[in-house]
This record gives structure tokens, C-alpha cells and sequence, in this order.
């Protein structure tokens, strides 16, 4: 799973305090394992830019109807449907489907960082995935590094960090429940934690997802039509609104993330308290 | 007479209705049914505002629907039916709003041991899922006592969450997956004894008198040892040991003394008597935790939710689509369902439309549990 972190838009000239600048570093959050190469993470301070850094160009104004105000700040995508698109259209090898697919992702990523959502973090690969049949999933391992690698300078460019979450490459929410149970046991027997400290705080950060400002997704879609998680993210979903599109991935676009958007502003989050009358 | 034919009329339609819906259910049955419904009865306090009704009416057109739903539920056969009654964020309300809904849980709680309820007619029984300390005494006490009363039920179960987050469900199972496998590596599982005879302590001959960091004991009384549950050991010497040599040739030593500071820090260890008298011998490493060792069948193992199987169907009412910290740890592969009606709304369509889907999706599911 892939977390991308995007600067804060400067469309109102909000310049954060500067940060001392940390340099470029290529450092993988978790130990690679030869399944995923090493070059994967670009971590970067992730508060904007200095003047020096400023790309000079205006941010995008939001499409009609949407409004700045209710943007969510994290949105995750399972981006569901790229076999059965390549399926539909006669292909017969998915890996058509998948290339369609990280079309629409880089589109996706361009839209966030233009319309000021901070996280985006997207369902690459899970548990599940490794079922499927092995040319498929070497295909898909290759992908990920390709597109990657062609758009590191892209992320470099805008200031985008790119987080891996999950065991090498793949994630699940309960296995990130695990680990996180792991760590905690393994600090109870350091000492460094007593049993009856663990509680809800402690358990959220050890889960993977610590590495981002904002770890709960606000919104999350998921594509094809399919009703369902599919054990990606768990604890992070607990008030997430949910946008389960009909598109299948490779033909979700501009207009479909602007309709999950739409339907996401008309919601009122309540986290188990009243509407606001 | 006219009370009597409007009361026959109305005795009719829901003759007609129970057997129309019967036929439905017939035909639905040719195809697989869900096992185990979940409910998100969302919308209550909404449909009491739409019909103006006074405060707290919502919620109890609500419970009318729920009971509804049950009946169409174990007729159709589902086996299990999970609702979301209270949620410990709900306790952040309005302490009138709070108390109502609590009054109004204890009185329908009485209500199913009544004779005519719902749970004798289908032999349901009744558990309710969450952090029950969180509760008032009347409504924890009431609620054990359903629990014990629908114990011998077989026919059908009904879980209410009440007081329940799925977070604070997963914390409470890590916290005792931790301590249950700390408990489980108490006693030690190893067993060094040959013929009786204890070769070495932590590779040290056992003459040597020194570097004892665990215990040996042998043809000891029962009410001799000292059980002790060990959170560190030292490897230093351990004095005031005494040689016995007995016809099985095992030493045995006195228990927990030695010149290390770290004795202190020993709390206890539990050891056990084999049949012969002969007390394992427990290695250093063996009583560390090995945290690597905990894993999802742990955490599932603890769960509140482990009573049942997880939920093939998510209904969450009024077409808010996000789950409110309900069974997400139980929903990961179930298909999720948010009709707009809100919950006093719901109909038995709405509940044929839920398995209509289920059966949609129903060969994907099933290509999901074989996998694992």
C-alpha cells in the first residue's frame, strides 16, 4: 500500500514556518526484502515550501460545486476492476487492465496535489493478491517499480512523499493489527510498557500508518461497483465515509472523483454524536 | 360488529402477507442465504423529527422494526443477527439523551425473557457484545441475566452491541492475546530430564554449583516449591543449593536464592510436577515472551465477537455509508448494504434486496474463504 504525502497548496499564500531542510534521502521505511527493490521511498520534509521552492505556478481552482472548505485531507483508494476492464474490452492478460490502471493513478495523484488533498494512500497490493496467478503478479510488482522510478522526479518536482506501508509489498489491516500487537508485546516485555497501558492511543501508533499526518482516511472510494473493504485498512476506517463507485479503476477519472467528492461534502460526520440541527 | 370485521380483515391480510412472504422466502432459499446479518439501525431520532413525533418515539418505532426484521430474519434462516444498539461514543451525548436510550434498552431487555417474546418463539440466544463495565448496574445485571437465561438456546443467536467500539473490542483482544501468551509459556514447555537425571543447567555442569539461572527440583513437596512467575533471570549463583541425591539421580536445589540483584526483579514462576515428581527443567529462554509468536488467531481468539461466525451482510440504514467503528475487524470481506430509508422505514424488501445481492456476489465469497 502506498501513502503519498502532497505539500499544502499555496493558492492563500500560507507559508508554514520554514523547516530546516532535510536533504533528499532514499530510505525505505521498512527492511525490502528482494521481492521489491530498494528504490521505492523518497522521503522529504513534508510542510511546504519556501519561497525557493515555490513552483510558481497558480494551484487549480476547485471544479463548481466543490467546496475548499470540506476538502477531505486523506483519501484512500482500492483501485478494483483493472482485470475485468481488460477483460471487457478483449484483452487476454490483465496486464493491460493494470497499465490502464496506473494511468488513471498518475491522474489521480496530479488532481490531489491540484485540489489540496494532503494523503492519498492507495490499496496496491494485499495478502490477498498473491493468489492470483503468477504472471499477474509479476506483472504487477514491475508496474509498481516503473512507475515509481518514471515518476520519482515528478514527486521530487512537487514535493510529494511516498510511504510504503506493509510487509515488503503487500498490506492487510488485520496483519497491521498484528504487527502493532507485536510491538506492543515486545515493549511490555522491554518494560517500556506496562500491560494496562495499552489502550487505543498506544495501539494507533504502532499501526503502519503512523507515518502520516493523518492517518484515518477521511474518505475512502472504492471502484467496480464492489461493496466492500477487503481487509484493506481496519482500525484507520472507523469513521471513514465510504464511496463505492461503479467505474472500474482504469476508467475512473476526473468526473468520477469529482462525484465522490461532491458526495462526500454533503455528508455530516457525526463520530457517534448528533447531527448538528 | 364493525370492530369485528375491521379486526377479521385485518387477522386475514396478515394471514396473506405471512404466507406471500413465505413463498419469497421459499424462492430465495433455492439460492444460498446469509448466515449472519449486521445491523446499523441509524435514523431513529430523523423519523421521529419527519413524523413529528414527541421525544424518543423514533427510537421506539425503531425497536419495532428490529423485532420485525428478527422474525424475517430467522424465517428466512439466518442463523445469526448482530445490531448496533449503543456505542461507547454514544455516551458523549446528551445525558438525558443517554438515560432515555438506557431506560429504553433496560425495558426491552426485560422484555425478551417475557414468555411471549421473540427469543422463546425461535429459541434465540441472546448475547450482548461490548465493554458490559461501561453499563449502569441495572442494565449490566439485566443483560447477564438474559445471557444466562438464552444459554441453552440453539436455534438462533442474536448479538447486541452495547457499550461496544470495534476499538476498544481490538485493544481488549490484544491486551489479552499479550498476557494469555505470556501465561501460556508459564509453565515452561521444555523438558530437559532424561531418566530422571538433569544433565546441565544453561550449559553448565550441574556440579558446578554455579550459574544456575533456573530452578531444578526434584522429589520436592508439593507445598515446598514456590511458585514463581519470572520476568528476568540471572545468571549468577544461586546460593543455599542443596545436593540431594536420590535413586533417580535428579539434584534438586532450593528454590530462588542467589547473590543477584536481579532476584528481585523475579516475581514468581509457575512450575509443574510431572507424574513422577520430577519438575521440568526450565530454561532461560523458554520464559521470555517471543512477541513474533502472537498472530490474527490470537487476536481473533479474544474478541467479543468470537461467539459467532463474522457477518455476511452489513445494513447500515439511512445512506450513510461508513461503518461507526462497528465490527471492523469482522466486516472485512462482507458485503455492505446502505439503503436510504431510514431505520423505522426499513421494510422486508429491503432486507430481500440485501440477499438478492448476497447472492450476486456470492461466488466471489466463496472463492474468498477457500483461498484462506
Amino acid at each position: 500500500m502506498q501513502s503519498l504525502n502532497f505539500p499544502p497548496p499555496i493558492y492563500n499564500n500560507y507559508i508554514p514556518t520554514p523547516q530546516k531542510a532535510n536533504p533528499f534521502l532514499f530510505r525505505n521505511r521498512r527492511d525490502q526484502t528482494h521481492r521489491f527493490p530498494p528504490l521505492l521511498l523518497a522521503a522529504k520534509h513534508d510542510l511546504a515550501l519556501n519561497d525557493d521552492e515555490d513552483t510558481g505556478g497558480a494551484v487549480a481552482p476547485l471544479p463548481e460545486g466543490l467546496r475548499r472548505e470540506v476538502m477531505p485531507r486523506h483519501v484512500a483508494v482500492i483501485m478494483d476492476g483493472n482485470a475485468r476492464w481488460a477483460r471487457q474490452r478483449g484483452f487476454l492478460e490483465a496486464s493491460a487492465g493494470h497499465e490502464a490502471g496506473g494511468r488513471s493513478l498518475r491522474e489521480l495523484v496530479e488532481l490531489c496535489c491540484e485540489w489540496g488533498i494532503r494523503i492519498l494512500t492507495v490499496f496496491a497490493f494485499s495478502y490477498d493478491n498473491w493468489t492470483r496467478p503468477k504472471v499477474e503478479v509479476v506483472f504487477l510488482i514491475r508496474l509498481f517499480e516503473k512507475m515509481l522510478r518514471s515518476e520519482l522526479d515528478n514527486f521530487m518536482r512537487n514535493g510529494i512523499r511516498v510511504s510504503t506501508i506493509g510487509d515488503s509489498s503487500s498490506y492487510s489491516g488485520k496483519y497491521d493489527v498484528v504487527q502493532a500487537c507485536r510491538n506492543i508485546a515486545q515493549k511490555v516485555k522491554d518494560g517500556a510498557v506496562q500491560m494496562e497501558d495499552i489502550d487505543e492511543s498506544l495501539l494507533e501508533q504502532e499501526l503502519e500508518t503512523n507515518c502520516a499526518q493523518y492517518p484515518c482516511p477521511d474518505l475512502l472510494i472504492r471502484t467496480s461497483g464492489e461493496h466492500r473493504i477487503s481487509n484493506f485498512l481496519l482500525w484507520q476506517l472507523a469513521y471513514t465515509e465510504l464511496f463505492f463507485a461503479e467505474a472500474l479503476w482504469p476508467d475512473f477519472g476526473k468526473a468520477e472523483f469529482i462525484e465522490a467528492l461532491a458526495s462526500y461534502q454533503q455528508r455530516q460526520r457525526r463520530y457517534g454524536g448528533r447531527r448538528r440541527s | 360488529m364493525g370492530t369485528l370485521c375491521g379486526s377479521r380483515l385485518s387477522e386475514l391480510f396478515g394471514s396473506l402477507g405471512s404466507f406471500f412472504r413465505k413463498c419469497m422466502f421459499c424462492i430465495l432459499s433455492m439460492g444460498p442465504i446469509p448466515n449472519h446479518f449486521a445491523f446499523i439501525m441509524d435514523g431513529n431520532r430523523r423519523y421521529g423529527k419527519k413524523e413529528k413525533m414527541e421525544e424518543g418515539a423514533g427510537h421506539r418505532a425503531g425497536f419495532s422494526v428490529l423485532m420485525s426484521m428478527l422474525k424475517y430474519c430467522y424465517e428466512l434462516g439466518v442463523t445469526h443477527v448482530t445490531i448496533y444498539a449503543f456505542s461507547i461514543e454514544n455516551f458523549k451525548r446528551k445525558p438525558d439523551e443517554v438515560q432515555n436510550l438506557m431506560d429504553l434498552i433496560l425495558e426491552k431487555i426485560d422484555g425478551l425473557l417475557k414468555e411471549e417474546s421473540l427469543v422463546n418463539k425461535y429459541g434465540i440466544r441472546v448475547y450482548f457484545i461490548g465493554n458490559l463495565k461501561l453499563l449502569s448496574e441495572p442494565v449490566r445485571v439485566a443483560s447477564e441475566k438474559v445471557m444466562k437465561a438464552t444459554a441453552n438456546n440453539t436455534k438462533c443467536v442474536l448479538l447486541i452491541c452495547i457499550a461496544y467500539t470495534s476499538c476498544d473490542e481490538i485493544v481488549q483482544a490484544v491486551h489479552e492475546s499479550c498476557k494469555n501468551k505470556w501465561e501460556e509459556i508459564q509453565p515452561c514447555n521444555s523438558h530437559k530430564s532424561c531418566n530422571g537425571r538433569i544433565e546441565e543447567v544453561d550449559g553448565k555442569n550441574i556440579d558446578d554449583g554455579i550459574g544456575h539461572s533456573v530452578q531444578e527440583l526434584s522429589g520436592v513437596q508439593a507445598n515446598d516449591l514456590r511458585a514463581t512467575r519470572a520476568s528476568t533471570f540471572c545468571n549468577d549463583v544461586a546460593q543455599g543449593v542443596e545436593s540431594t541425591d536420590n535413586g533417580s539421580g535428579v539434584v534438586g536445589h532450593d528454590a530462588v536464592h542467589g547473590s543477584c540483584d536481579k532476584w528481585g526483579e523475579v516475581q514468581s514462576l509457575e512450575a509443574s510436577i510431572t507424574g513422577d515428581g520430577v519438575i521440568p527443567y526450565v530454561k532461560r529462554e523458554k520464559l521470555a515472551v517471543n512477541p513474533s509468536i502472537l498472530k490474527v488467531v490470537d487476536i481473533e481468539r479474544h474478541m467479543y465477537m468470537s461467539v459467532a461466525p463474522n457477518p455476511d451482510v452489513l445494513i447500515r440504514s439511512s445512506g450513510e455509508t461508513r461503518l461507526s467503528n462497528f465490527l471492523l475487524w469482522q466486516t472485512s470481506n462482507c458485503l455492505l448494504y446502505s439503503p436510504n430509508a431510514l431505520w423505522p422505514d426499513m421494510r422486508l424488501w429491503h432486507l430481500v434486496w440485501a440477499v438478492l445481492d448476497f447472492q450476486r456476489n456470492h461466488s466471489y465469497f466463496e472463492k474468498k474463504r477457500k483461498q484462506f
